[in-house]
């Protein structure tokens, strides 16, 4: 890729009157930079587009569903997509839009917070795993390669068989599914940032461990963290589809977009819109993640970059 | 090689024995007391605590972990509380299919993932590129379940082409069981072959950059010759990898794919188990499920070994 090379962070303006201000002009130049970088990147921008336009849903569902999402009988059931019904209708006669609209929600919901609790708790094992070397090392990351083993949906099929059906017990089986790969690329990065002259020089000067952790090390690891979890929204959201394909997901009557396609299945000769179109918001959300977090990934981890 | 052999074998007996700690301690966290499921009618005091002795669940819980992963090495994966059928035979029944159909994935997957690939990296940035590398993340992206109702209803309700769902073992009857595992092959070998076209390009790209490529174009050889004879040997050994690495997820596709076809593998067995909470028929899947990633991960592991010499003679 004939790129020009650019010079990035060591480009601070010269001028800057206070250190202070020097560092800020620097991180909006920088911040400026790279949004050039991503940009430039059309998947990506159509990813970021998608990716808010399902918060958009998600958040303003209630004033945007034309129904009830659960209220049955609000049309005659099975119906293909007319005025009233932009999507169609169930078999129960529920609006389909106005429950892919409140899909968003769970969607949503389970990507991000599963993603979120596997990052804190990742990331947490990773640092302990790659600055406290030794016994800690061994015994978190045998635990991490043991959990790394698992297909995403076999563990989390399994997760569910324990804990039982609903949104939570989702979002902790998502979870639990992706604590590996933080733990790993957390570990991974700490290794490295761990030998730099600057971290030897804090703990000479008598920096608590954990105070190194916080202030030097986490700083330093955070972009490839970004990536990874860019990356793993989607594959939450495609887990949780897939166990509520199952009918191990949230019960119904929830509006889950898994779900309102499996029940479409029984109906795939005279009402094939019932999964259909649930798939496609489901398919326009992972195909926006995933360009998002490739574009993350080529902007942010320039590493990667091929 | 012999070092390398050997360390990689202890690795991953590694992790099968943090794996069987974690499935061990997964099923004593499910609610509810199992010696009274497997009782069930037959529920007296006396048989409750024969039970209890003969599994050891009056022992610590450690005891308790050795007792079970002794009876698991000797092939003894307990019965099915359902319906008392030894949970191995199960299992191995429903083994064969997935296998089947995993294979015949991989093989569509390949299939259109090293031309797709090979095309994109030889035309890099033209519409043959965007073209093949939109086509992978698009299939790639479709969750799997849905994509096989869309075939579904295309190629068996709309054209009648293909069976909906069923199937037929190939060593019953080839034809038939080919002709079945079409739509539920293409499934899931398109969402590995998007996978694995993005790998085939950027390895080859970064191949083609090397020295001895350039140094073989300065000598006027042809381009074709260039990606055939000299690039691609050296591109496929990590596409090798990610095959490898990837068994787990086209698994975890599998047990989706097949509840949409109909077809009685491993998912609908695990998923039939929990909702019936026949734990010893989830517990034994899941097992063999993972045993068999770790399994296939150290073969391809080795077999990359074998396949570049940089580790062979390390």
């Amino acid at each position: 890729m004939a790129q020009p090379l650019d010079a990035d962070g060591l480009a601070l303006p010269a001028s800057a009157p206070a250190a202070g201000a020097m560092a800020e002009a620097g991180g909006l130049h920088r911040a400026h930079r790279w949004w050039r970088r991503f940009a430039r990147n059309r998947g990506a921008v159509f990813g970021l587009a998608v990716f808010l336009a399902i918060v958009f849903m998600a958040l303003f569902a209630p004033a945007l569903a034309p129904y009830d999402p659960l209220a049955q009988g609000v049309g005659p059931a099975n119906q293909g997509p007319t005025w009233a019904h932009w999507a169609g209708t169930d078999s129960f006669g529920r609006d389909m839009l106005s429950r892919i609209i409140y899909g968003a929600r769970i969607a949503l919901a389970v990507g991000i917070v599963s993603v979120v609790i596997a990052l804190i708790i990742g990331v947490a094992l990773g640092l302990a795993a790659g600055y406290y070397g030794g016994w800690a090392d061994v015994v978190i990351m045998r635990v991490m390669d043991g959990l790394f083993a698992f297909p995403i949906i076999i563990l989390a099929i399994a997760m569910m068989a324990v804990m039982g059906f609903g949104v939570k017990n989702v979002i902790i089986a998502v979870a639990v599914g992706f604590i590996a790969p933080f733990a790993r690329v957390t570990r991974a990065d700490v290794l490295a940032v761990k030998e730099e002259p600057y971290i030897e020089a804090a703990r000479l000067g008598g920096v608590s461990s954990l105070a190194i952790i916080g202030r030097h090390v986490l700083p330093n690891v955070t972009a490839p963290i970004i990536v990874q979890a860019a990356l793993r929204v989607s594959g939450a959201i495609i887990t949780e589809a897939g166990l509520s394909f199952l009918g191990l997901g949230p019960p119904p009557p929830t509006p889950v977009w898994g779900s309102m396609i499996a029940e479409g299945r029984n109906f795939i000769v005279m009402a094939p819109h019932i999964s259909t179109i649930p798939g496609v918001a489901l398919m326009v959300t992972i195909v926006g993640l995933n360009l998002l977090g490739d574009g993350l990934r080529d902007t942010l981890d320039p590493r990667l970059r091929r | 090689m012999v070092r390398f052999f050997l360390s990689r074998v202890a690795q991953t007996l590694a992790v099968l024995f943090t794996v069987s700690v974690i499935i061990f301690a997964l099923m004593r966290l499910i609610p509810g007391d199992p010696i009274l499921m497997m009782l069930g009618d037959d529920f007296s005091q006396d048989a409750y605590r024969r039970l209890q002795a003969k599994l050891g669940f009056d022992r610590s819980v450690v005891v308790q972990y050795l007792i079970w992963l002794g009876n698991i090495l000797r092939g003894d994966f307990g019965d099915s509380y359902l319906n008392q059928e030894p949970v191995w035979r199960l299992v191995w029944e429903a083994f064969q299919p997935t296998l089947v159909l995993v294979v015949a994935s991989l093989l569509v997957g390949v299939f259109i993932a090293l031309p797709s690939g090979i095309i994109a990296a030889m035309r890099k940035n033209s519409a043959w590129d965007w073209g093949s590398m939109g086509f992978a993340i698009f299939v790639y992206s479709m969750p799997g379940f849905w994509k096989g109702i869309v075939l579904i209803w295309i190629f068996s309700v709309y054209l009648g082409w293909f069976p909906a769902v069923g199937y037929v073992a190939p060593w019953q009857d080839f034809w038939n069981s080919m002709w079945r595992l079409v739509l539920p092959a293409i499934t899931l070998g398109t969402f590995f072959s998007g996978l694995v076209a993005r790998i085939v390009r950027s390895s080859l790209l970064e191949v083609l950059d090397q020295d001895y490529i350039k140094a073989a174009r300065a000598r006027g050889v042809r381009q074709a010759s260039l990606v055939y004879r000299h690039g691609l040997a050296n591109a496929l050994i990590p596409v090798v990898t990610v095959i490898g690495l990837q068994f787990g997820a086209l698994l975890g596709g599998a047990v989706l794919t097949e509840t949409v076809f109909g077809i009685p593998g491993m998912g609908r067995l695990t998923v039939a188990a929990i909702l019936n909470r026949d734990y010893a028929v989830v517990q034994g899947a899941i097992l063999v499920g993972v045993f068999a990633v770790v399994i296939v991960n150290l073969a391809v592991d080795l077999t990359y070994a074998f396949l570049n010499p940089r580790i062979r003679v390390a």
